[in-house]
């Protein structure tokens, strides 16, 4: 259980949130974290579905406005780790947590937080594109505002800047009363990205969500995520160990050796791939298993 | 543009065809060799002891089978089953349809004498049912039964699809007990429906009512459009509410601006299904609304016609006229319905997807 990873596991203070990092960055393995501040951070998290063990002791801290890669073979957890960060692990009727994830210094489970209004700020894209099929291109995009019952000024102006920022106002901008099934795979999932961005999230996960796509919608995508880490802390699960290498600030690879998701080791992406600290990372970014 | 048409110098003249399909000439000659079957079948019916339509659809049945299996000797194993299979399939198919076609058939033939242009608008206020076909009509009929239907619907669908909602989207702790009543009730006997309503409404207000007649109806429309809701709820895809609950919203305001909208057209149906379940029912209204010769518009008050309650007067008199109109009120009310579902379809059937 003692994966400890050493670099970066310095304690220190951001002033600008108020997380005080306590000295469990020691023992456990712990993301490497850079000057900025924490968008999100996990402490001791566990997660089980019924009497399955499937995530053990993960603490990960995710800086703000960076992106973040997860990575590691399939059935590893890192899917149900990232669900657990906006708490759409519970709806699965036999899911169990343990641990803490902490948003801006305090616990998303905490039982008088409203989960509702929690991922408010904790948006997150799917793996498969999942436009709503009753709506037009422009009630997508203002769905979550109309969901969550949020006040608005400008309507209009909300469509234009979410669909610019997720790179399809170009393509759409003639027909934003068209059905969203009408658009292509990748232009759905970047409807989907806009639609997350109009209730204007502080985090936004995204569970592979170019593996359903061709090359050149995963380039535009990929552009769109940098993009957004100018003003969004971005988490991402990701197959594709280019992709990783690409989008990514920091990385962190999970990895199952048939027991419970552990995190082997979490560091600055750059140094994941060329100098990893542990041989299963190593291993794992050249592609020798997986 | 260039190299196209340099490529299409050397290219031969292709003409589209479908060779997937049998050939004009094998189409003619196959509708020839079903002609000689069907003479044959009806020299057999006519010389044999086989008689009437059903012993000729019986005989060019065998015949058609027949033919499939000697055709289908030395095509092996695989293509032989496959052409037998399609030939029984096939006249499955038509068994089914010899039903609706025969109502269908007969309705429009014994309806047609009894209708004019007054048919719809008038009623049997004055006019007796022995009376010339050219007077009277079924106005008040429609009106009644339009009338019961609409409040039974108002009543039903969103009771109906809120139990979908709970099923499928709530799922709470009463899921099972809900899902078994629903179930006990689309066996209720119709008779007991109306009895149940009799007992209460009727001899609560001491009087016969449309009212009480749409509340029998609903009895029986409510299981209908709740299992219809549900199964249709069922098919929506988890990813849209976890799409829905990812953007922070509430489960309710998900269900309602999600997850209902995406399944419009299919709540359409189950709301024409619960209509079709009870427009022609007879035996709830006899209990309940009873019947009236005349216009009436206030549900409230008094006994109020409808369709099937005037087929049924009309056909227990039993005279020529009166089993005329019956018909003619039996087409009518077909018709009345065709038209509902064509239209609830127009309406509520446009997907956007």
């Amino acid at each position: 259980m003692n994966i400890v990873n050493q670099v970066g596991t310095e304690s220190k203070t951001s002033k600008e949130n108020g997380i005080i990092m306590n000295e469990m960055s020691a023992s456990g393995a712990t993301a490497a974290v850079a000057e900025r501040p924490l968008g999100l951070e996990t402490r001791g998290l566990h997660a089980w579905f019924g009497s399955h063990h499937v995530l053990s002791d993960i603490n990960l801290q995710f800086p703000e406005r960076s992106v973040t890669g997860l990575i590691g073979p399939s059935g590893c957890g890192k899917s149900t780790y990232l669900r657990m960060l906006n708490r759409m692990h519970e709806f699965i009727p036999s899911a169990a947590m343990a641990g803490e994830v902490l948003m801006d210094g305090s616990d998303i489970y905490a039982p008088e937080v409203d989960a509702a209004a929690m991922r408010l700020k904790v948006g997150m894209v799917f793996q498969k594109p999942n436009p709503f099929p009753a709506m037009t291109i422009k009630e997508n995009v203002l769905s979550g505002i109309k969901l969550a019952n949020l006040e608005v000024p400008n309507h209009d102006e909300v469509v234009e800047k979410c669909l610019t920022r997720a790179g399809l106002w170009k393509e759409v901008k003639d027909r934003l009363n068209a059905s969203g099934g009408s658009l292509s795979g990748g232009q759905q999932q970047r409807l989907c990205i806009a639609r997350s961005l109009a209730v204007e999230p502080t985090i936004l996960l995204m569970d592979e969500p170019c593996s359903a796509l061709d090359p050149g919608s995963t380039l535009r995508i990929e552009e769109t995520i940098h993009e957004l880490a100018e003003k969004i802390t971005v988490v991402i699960v990701t197959h594709n160990m280019q992709q990783a290498s690409r989008v990514s600030d920091y990385c962190a690879f999970f990895l199952s050796d048939g027991g419970p998701g552990i995190l082997v080791e979490a560091d600055a992406t750059r140094k994941m791939f060329t100098n990893p600290t542990d041989t299963r990372t190593a291993d794992y970014v050249q592609g020798k298993f997986g | 543009m260039s190299t196209t048409s340099d490529l299409a110098v050397q290219v031969v003249e292709a003409t589209p065809t479908q060779p997937w399909h049998k050939p004009r000439s094998e189409q003619r000659r196959d509708a020839l060799v079903y002609l000689a079957l069907a003479v044959v079948a009806y020299a057999i019916v006519m010389i044999s002891g086989v008689a009437g339509p059903d012993g000729f659809a019986l005989v060019f049945f065998v015949e058609v089978l027949l033919l499939t299996i000697l055709r289908s000797r030395n095509i092996g194993k695989a293509k032989s089953t496959n052409a037998i299979v399609s030939t029984v399939i096939g006249a499955g198919a038509v068994v089914a349809f010899v039903p609706w076609m025969s109502i269908f058939v007969s309705l429009v033939t014994k309806g047609f004498h009894g209708l004019y242009v007054g048919y719809l608008f008038g009623d049997m206020r004055v006019t007796t049912p022995d009376d010339e076909l050219n007077m009277g009509g079924v106005g008040h009929a429609i009106i009644g039964s339009m009338l019961m239907v609409l409040i039974a619907t108002a009543i039903t669908l969103p009771l109906g699809i809120l139990s979908g909602v709970y099923l499928t989207e709530v799922r709470g702790r009463l899921t099972k007990v809900v899902r078994f009543v629903i179930q006990s009730m689309s066996g209720v006997p119709s008779i007991v429906a109306g009895l149940f309503i009799y007992t209460t409404v009727v001899t609560l207000t001491e009087s016969f009512s449309g009212f009480a007649g749409a509340l029998a109806l609903s009895v029986l429309m409510l299981p209908t459009v709740a299992r219809t809701s549900e199964e249709v709820l069922k098919l929506v895809p988890e990813d849209l509410r976890a799409a829905s609950y990812a953007l922070g919203a509430r489960q309710w305001r998900s269900s309602l601006m999600v997850v209902l909208p995406t399944v419009r057209s299919g709540l359409t149906t189950a709301a024409i299904l619960g209509v079709a379940r009870v427009v022609g029912e007879t035996a709830p209204l006899l209990l309940t609304a009873l019947s009236n010769n005349a216009f009436k518009f206030n549900p409230f008050n008094g006994p109020i016609a409808s369709m099937p309650m005037y087929v049924f007067g009309l056909l227990q008199i039993g005279t020529e006229y009166s089993i005329a109109r019956a018909w003619s009120g039996s087409l009518v009310l077909m018709l009345i319905v065709l038209a509902l579902f064509v239209a609830a379809r127009r309406l509520g059937g446009k997907d956007k997807r």
